[in-house]
């Protein structure tokens, strides 16, 4: 029973470990379903971390705070589509910009607004998100098996946790069962046909650039105003890039992205939980689990376990023909 | 015009004058920055504390990465700048190599111990002092009998700073569980406070109710987890008693303020040499204040001040881990 409790509470934070990941990844599969590649999927959720805390904190709305990261992320989002769609500059550079860009704005603004150092300062009651307890958990939790799983592991996040995996339906339908999402497909594999049948290239990608734009704002302010109170400096820590190594190993699909996000998020739960996991003789080192993820990533892109195939157009901007 | 001219020559010449007159001191401070609220603050503060009483003036970087080391050392001093002070164990190999470079310019290194070079003062903290006076509070004030360290990037100075507390608590009660984590390997476990986050929960739910973290700004998401889990932590370097109060138990000080102010008041003069700040030059030490007043009892106050004396007498003997790199009261 204890051991089933210590499993619970991985799972638990499993969850909460994912959920950033899991809405950048479903950014970026937007955005690089339509054909562009976006590396800046770090940048946006920095901005809308600290913007999200930054408004929260002089409001004492969360939800403003939550409305700020998503306009902060979108201002980057068109940006990037800017240099890439309209300008047809090198995708992964403009990603890289944006990346830098908000890693100095963050802090800068920060500093100017707070003068703390480049942080925000603590978020109170109103200011975050608090966790929604589901009715009945606490009466159902000494229920054997069922009773935990329900109020612990299912109960007791916050409302973005829950947006985030329905999220993952909802991109699944939106991409493969509307006819918007099938020309948004279409425009990252042959934006010639796209544009012959007289549909915008440009309007659809920056639709899609939008949509992830949107995604990595919720992400930024789920970092910020829901695990923590407030924003820190480089707080994202790299859950930009392990988001994208995560949609490589999905290869670009929605349920397996969520599958790929909770099994990058089980191996840090896993780490942060057991530093050095001993398997009868062999000692795991926590560094080891720590580079999984990217090594999982190494593997799949290389060949081994399938072909990781990204859409044919992506990273390449769209001319139109004369 | 002409006597415009004559006047912003006359302030130049002065600037000139004055510049040559007096080297300017300069503080190059580590990747957490200077608002760090914790190691780099401190250092900030001291730096601030010269500037106030004497009215001079000191040259200042945050570096933003790890190729800048030896570019702001070598600016600096070529730019005259004397003492030279760096903060964190991590400029001890740029220092190396430039120090020979400016056999005239004084460098401080703050955390660095090991360095063979006559111009170089470095300063090193006992910490594992001060780990094992919060140590001792950390087992007297744990009500399950198990506490909690998370420390930052997995580097032998934090592995020192656990190590410390671990003898602390465990000469309070010598079957305490000591729970020990660190956050990662690369500089970004120094500010990822959703991880310090989900360290803290993981450790509560391994039963610690009182967390030491030893981590930068990682540690502002251990005490916010701390505080809002409803268990005590204890913040490290600066005193963070304030930033919850009647839920940070106490901060472990490092008085980096002090190192960087007496660097600064020496000036050019500053003597070299290997220096170690402990608990008889209150170098380290536990921060008391109105916020954390409520928590700690006179019991808590009078052990952890016999332990300080005889630590000072040389009664208690806190084992370092850099003595032999491994620690006898922890395994990490």
């Amino acid at each position: 029973m204890d051991s089933f409790l210590t499993l619970i509470q991985v799972l638990d934070s499993t969850v909460r470990l994912a959920t950033p990941l899991l809405l950048a990844c479903l950014a970026g599969l937007y955005s690089e379903r339509a054909g562009i590649f976006d590396i800046g999927l770090e940048g946006k959720m920095l901005m809308a971390a600290f913007f999200s805390a930054a408004v929260a904190a002089v409001t004492g709305s969360v939800w403003l705070g939550l409305l700020a990261g998503i306009a902060a992320s979108l201002v980057l989002s068109a940006l990037h589509g800017l240099a890439s769609i309209t300008f047809r500059g090198n995708q992964l550079i403009s990603g890289v910009a944006i990346n830098f860009l908000a890693a100095g704005l963050t802090v800068l603004i920060a500093q100017d607004w707070f003068q703390q150092g480049g942080r925000t300062p603590s978020l109170f009651a109103g200011g975050r998100f608090e966790p929604i307890t589901f009715p009945f958990a606490e009466t159902l939790s000494g229920v054997p098996i069922i009773g935990p799983i329900y109020s612990e592991l299912l109960s007791g996040h916050s409302i973005l946790v829950y947006v985030a995996f329905l999220m993952v339906p909802a991109t699944w339908w939106v991409l493969f069962r509307t006819r918007f999402g099938l020309r948004l497909r279409a425009v990252g594999e042959n934006p010639a046909a796209v544009d012959t049948a007289g549909v915008s290239v440009v309007g659809l990608r920056y639709a899609a650039v939008a949509i992830c734009g949107v995604l990595c704002g919720i992400a930024g302010a789920y970092l910020a105003t829901g695990l923590q109170a407030g924003f820190v400096k480089d707080m994202t820590a790299g859950r930009g890039f392990i988001a994208l190594a995560a949609l490589i190993f999905a290869k670009w699909r929605p349920w397996h992205a969520m599958w790929a996000c909770l099994l990058f998020g089980l191996l840090q739960a896993v780490a942060l939980r057991f530093q050095n996991i001993d398997l009868g003789g062999i000692v795991i080192p926590v560094q080891a689990m720590d580079a999984l993820p990217y090594i999982l990533t190494v593997v799949i892109l290389a060949g081994f376990v399938g072909k990781a195939i990204p859409p044919k157009a992506g990273g390449e901007p769209y001319i139109k023909e004369r | 015009m002409t006597l415009m001219k004559s006047l912003m020559g006359a302030a130049a010449a002065f600037a000139l004058t004055a510049g040559a007159a007096i080297a300017e001191p300069a503080i190059i401070f580590d990747l957490g920055g200077k608002f760090d609220k914790s190691f780099n603050e401190a250092a900030h503060n001291g730096a601030q504390r010269w500037a106030n009483e004497t009215g001079g003036t000191y040259r200042e970087i945050e570096l933003q990465s790890e190729a800048q080391r030896e570019q702001a050392l070598r600016r600096f001093a070529e730019a005259g700048a004397n003492p030279i002070i760096t903060m964190g164990f991590a400029m001890a190999d740029p220092l190396a190599a430039v120090a020979p470079d400016y056999p005239d310019t004084k460098f401080v290194a703050v955390d660095v111990s090991w360095l063979d070079a006559p111009n170089i003062r470095q300063v090193s903290f006992a910490e594992h002092e001060g780990s094992y006076l919060v140590g001792i509070m950390a087992a007297m004030a744990s009500k399950t009998g198990t506490v909690g360290f998370i420390g930052g990037m997995d580097i032998p100075l934090i592995r020192h700073f656990g190590c410390g507390y671990a003898q602390g608590a465990k000469s309070v009660n010598p079957d305490i569980n000591v729970v020990a984590n660190m956050t990662g390997t690369t500089p970004a476990a120094w500010n990822d406070p959703v991880k310090g986050s989900e360290l803290t929960k993981a450790q509560i739910s391994q039963g610690a109710d009182v967390i030491y973290a030893a981590a930068g700004g990682t540690g502002v998401g251990v005490l916010q987890t701390a505080a809002d889990e409803g268990i005590l932590s204890i913040g490290v370097d600066s005193n963070q008693n304030h930033l919850h109060p009647g839920k940070v138990l106490t901060s472990m000080l490092k008085r980096v303020d002090v190192a960087v102010y007496d660097a600064m008041k020496a000036g050019e003069n500053v003597e070299t040499g290997k220096f170690t700040m402990g608990l008889a030059e209150n170098g380290v030490g536990v921060a008391m204040d109105e916020n954390n007043a409520p928590l700690v009892t006179d019991e808590m106050m009078a052990a952890v001040e016999k332990a300080r004396q005889d630590i000072i007498d040389g009664k208690i003997k806190v084992v370092s881990y850099y003595e032999n790199d491994s620690c006898p009261a922890l395994q990490f």
